[in-house]
């Protein structure tokens, strides 16, 4: 269930594998930063409805995040492409199902599916704003546009996560890719709330029922 | 969803229901639910669902629904003390936008 693999940064990262050698294999890139907890079991009971479905999955850990020994500040957009395209080829993956911002770093070229994409731009503003919003319920007055000047200096605590310079700057400046070789998956498709947007982490198994179905139907039709 | 190219613009009579819409995906209500806000129903502080990143999620949603730039210093608790001060305050922004 749990695979390493080589990370072009050094070392190795963990991933969820659910891996019987079938010809079908989806490498699923997270949703990141407090995303990644709401939508964490939601993603994993996707996976093992694919595995039901006869269709393999990979779910790595991107550097920086969940297992990863790696400093989440160090990250940058451009490391997580590249770590990317190394697990995709590490798993000799056929496919990708990238959640929510993970649309921004999918391989180029793989086929597949993003679901729920979000531009960074947008994530970062709803970041910078649930910041302002509780420094401002502790009674602390903070500007957004003065977090995000600061943030491109010297990096910025967002939501728990310790975001580097590089990474505010690149997030800020991303807009979703021309979806090419993916296919967008909109929320409304799931047939059930944005898990992603409650105050606890939820599960709601119909969705990862649907995500697989889509999936599953449109890679076995 | 932010994400999708392709959605238009919703006329302002429509307004309401978008909002009742992300307001029912960001916190989970049931149809019935969101179908069952008033001008009157409480919002932040009343519905256990917001919390300041629910909050966040919320407004950056509305933005990206509604076409619409929501000031941080634009956010109060007035602003989000019922579903009729949301709405009107998404409507007067729609109208200056």
């Amino acid at each position: 269930m749990i695979a390493a693999w080589p990370c072009p940064a050094g070392g190795e990262e963990y991933a969820l594998a659910l891996d019987r050698g079938r010809r079908h294999r989806v490498l699923v890139l997270p949703a990141w930063f407090d995303e990644s907890n709401k939508l964490r079991r939601f993603t994993a009971e996707t996976m093992r409805r694919l595995d039901a479905a006869g269709i393999d999955s990979f779910l790595p850990d991107l550097p920086g995040c969940n297992e990863s020994l790696a400093p989440l500040e160090q990250q940058t957009l451009a490391g997580w492409r590249a770590a990317t395209e190394t697990a995709a080829r590490h798993f000799a993956a056929t496919h990708v199902l990238a959640i929510r911002a993970a649309a921004l770093i999918a391989p180029q070229g793989l086929p597949g599916w993003r679901s729920a994409a979000v531009a960074g731009s947008a994530q970062l503003r709803s970041l910078v704003r649930a910041r302002v919003l509780s420094s401002r319920e502790a009674g602390r007055s903070e500007d957004r546009e003065e977090l995000l000047a600061r943030g491109r200096q010297s990096g910025l605590d967002l939501a728990g996560y310790r975001l580097g310079a590089r990474m505010v700057s690149d997030l800020a400046g991303a807009d979703l890719p021309e979806a090419a070789s993916l296919r967008d998956i909109a929320q409304g498709e799931l047939g059930g709330p944005a898990l992603w947007l409650r105050a606890e982490p939820d599960h709601d198994p119909a969705q990862a029922d649907r995500l697989a179905a889509i999936v599953a139907a449109e890679l076995l039709a | 969803m932010s994400s999708q190219p392709g959605v238009s613009r919703p006329t302002s009579g429509e307004v309401d229901l978008v909002l009742r819409r992300v307001l029912q995906d960001v916190l989970g209500l049931s149809s019935e639910r969101a179908e069952a806000l008033t001008p009157a129903t409480g919002l932040f502080g009343h519905m256990p669902e917001l919390d300041s990143m629910a909050v966040a999620g919320l407004l950056t949603e509305i933005e990206d629904q509604l076409g619409i730039v929501i000031e941080d210093d634009e956010v109060d608790g007035e602003m989000l003390e019922t579903y009729g001060a949301l709405l009107a305050f998404v409507q007067a922004k729609r109208a200056g936008a």
